[in-house]
């Protein structure tokens, strides 16, 4: 596993020398390093060990059954664990060589760094603008005009501009699912974030909705750094460049998303991929 | 094997439907017969200076009841100024802070306990603390007991409300980088609004109607309630007094009272139920 990992991120790197190394710090260009990673829900422990290196402005997916730890995996990226009293991580996660997990990390400037789209749209109650608007407002001090150029411009780089500008008054509420999710990953852009974390994104989206949001991560991804947790491998296999695939809250194997669903080197992940299992 | 029986499992169905509208009829029956009654002997009681005049003297004509609409009002004010902001706020620490915690879950106790006190305990409650230390009967103590009833239906509701609203939404305020304070504010009340207005409305009806609690507080006055420092008149003590008084104006103005009580509860009902109907559309 280790030197799939290192294999792969050699190839991005080429003139880095230091991500072969897992050990050593800093891991070269990793936008993301994953250290030690064990997370915690009370008593029971759902990561173990966790090691993982997200490329700058790549894909990343995150595949493997049900239950096995993909989203409490990203969930740890921008610490949004921490809204649960019993919950814990411990280990480090590196967002440009800023241990993240440290308790004085600036939470809130770490959010806006990393955005997060959900499994179910959550449009929040107010207008489709608004929904938009209101994470601009929470970090930037904008003019009228201005804040309405950033949420168009938003709208626009969520491809879904041209089905809601005449009704940005409505509720997001009112939109259908997979606009309500292009909507949250509007939301999510509008605050100019350098990481977006998508927890199964299309799994509450019809197909066309789906094809859609495939599109944007395509397109998304010359500007931000997008991991991608999905139970759908044909997706994983479609939109990213790297996949790590996840058993029981371990990463059995990491690489380039080609050689996992080529020629995966571990058993598990073989029989996952064909269907064997999960 | 055998099969069970088709007619019997058909016939209990048929019976546990009877049985059940039977009785619903039964409950919608009497509250039917109760409003009727109410606007019967009420109506006649209604005029322009039922709202506007005080009280005829025993056995006189005219008067109104003016001073006790108005103390009722004042009272019921207070009660909500003061109970509705601190349960709202006791709602909020139980859904979005002391959810899982030790106090949270003491607090919840004691807030379903002080749900079931009778109305008549906050009275004397408020009596020993606001009537006893000072030597006189208020509209203020009246309208503390009247908030320490309102407290908890507030609080209640409003953990009720808050905890419908799904974490995912919590989830992803926080995940754009939105202070706690603000997801609480912003998000979570937003999307329970249309609930907590409700709630609110319920218990403010709910405490309008209360008589005990005014008893040994504000008792009642037959002048206009121009500071609430003194026995304040109030609808609900009036009906009381008036009801068991042998004169025939006196009587008709405790109906009159009580038309006014029962259609201003049920508008507010009726009306937090249009609200809660709203969310839905």
């Amino acid at each position: 596993m280790m030197e799939t990992t290192a294999e792969a991120l050699r190839k991005i790197h080429e003139e880095s020398e230091t991500t072969a190394n897992f050990t050593s710090y800093p891991a070269g260009r990793s936008k993301i390093s994953v250290r030690d990673l064990d997370f915690f829900y009370g008593e029971h422990q759902a990561l173990f060990n966790n090691h993982l290196e997200i490329a700058p402005q790549k894909v990343t997916a995150i595949i493997g059954p049900s239950g096995c730890g993909k989203s409490t995996h990203i969930r740890v990226y921008n610490r949004v664990f921490q809204l649960y009293r019993d919950q814990y991580a411990t280990g480090e996660v590196y967002l440009d060589g800023e241990n993240i997990l440290k308790p004085s990390t600036d939470i809130i400037e770490l959010r806006r760094k990393i955005g997060m789209i959900f499994q179910k749209p959550t449009p929040f109650p107010m207008s489709v603008y608004d929904n938009v608007a209101y994470g601009l407002k929470l970090h930037y001090r904008l003019s009228r005009s201005e804040l309405e150029d950033r949420v168009e411009h938003a709208l626009r780089a969520a491809a879904l501009w041209d089905e809601v500008k005449d009704v940005l008054s409505k509720p997001g509420t009112a939109l259908s699912g997979g606009q309500q999710q292009r909507l949250c990953l509007a939301r999510a852009v509008a605050v100019e974030p350098e990481v977006l974390l998508m927890d199964e994104p299309t799994s509450a989206v019809d197909p066309v909705g789906t094809a859609k949001i495939e599109e944007l991560v395509e397109t998304l991804k010359a500007d931000y750094t997008i991991v991608i947790v999905t139970h759908n491998m044909q997706q994983a296999a479609r939109v990213s460049d790297f996949t790590a695939f996840f058993f029981k809250g371990k990463i059995i194997e990491f690489g380039e998303t080609e050689q996992i669903f080529t020629n995966p080197k571990n058993k598990q992940t073989e029989d996952y991929i064909t269907g064997r299992f999960g | 094997m055998r099969l069970k029986s088709q007619t019997r499992r058909k016939s209990m169905d048929v019976l546990l439907k009877v049985i059940a509208f039977l009785s619903s009829l039964i409950g919608v029956f009497f509250l039917g017969w109760i409003l009727l009654v109410i606007i019967r002997q009420g109506a006649a009681a209604i005029n322009w200076d039922f709202f506007t005049k005080l009280p005829a003297p025993p056995g006189g004509e005219g008067g109104g009841l003016g001073n006790a609409i108005l103390g009722t009002l004042y009272m019921t004010l207070l009660a909500a100024a003061v109970g509705v902001p601190l349960g709202m706020l006791t709602g909020v620490y139980l859904s979005e802070y002391g959810r899982d915690t030790r106090f949270g879950a003491l607090t919840r106790f004691t807030i379903n306990v002080m749900m079931g006190i009778p109305s008549i305990i906050m009275g004397l409650f408020i009596y020993t603390i606001m009537v006893v230390t000072v030597g006189h009967f208020s509209g203020y103590a009246g309208g503390f007991s009247l908030a320490l009833l309102i407290l908890p239906i507030v609080a209640r509701t409003t953990e009720d409300m808050l905890t419908l609203v799904p974490h995912s939404l919590r989830e992803s305020a926080l995940a754009l980088g939105a202070p706690r304070w603000k997801v609480t504010l912003g998000i979570v009340f937003r999307a329970a609004k249309n609930g907590l207005i409700t709630g609110v409305l319920l218990a403010v009806a709910r405490i309008s109607g209360e008589t005990a609690p005014l008893l040994f507080t504000a008792l009642n006055s037959p002048y206009w309630p121009d500071t609430l420092g003194q026995p304040t008149a109030n609808l609900t003590v009036t009906i009381f007094n008036y009801a068991m008084s042998p004169y025939q104006n006196w009587q008709t103005a405790a109906w009159g009272a009580s038309l006014l009580i029962t259609a201003a509860v049920l508008s507010t009902t009726i009306l937090a139920r249009l609200i809660l109907r709203g969310k839905k559309a």
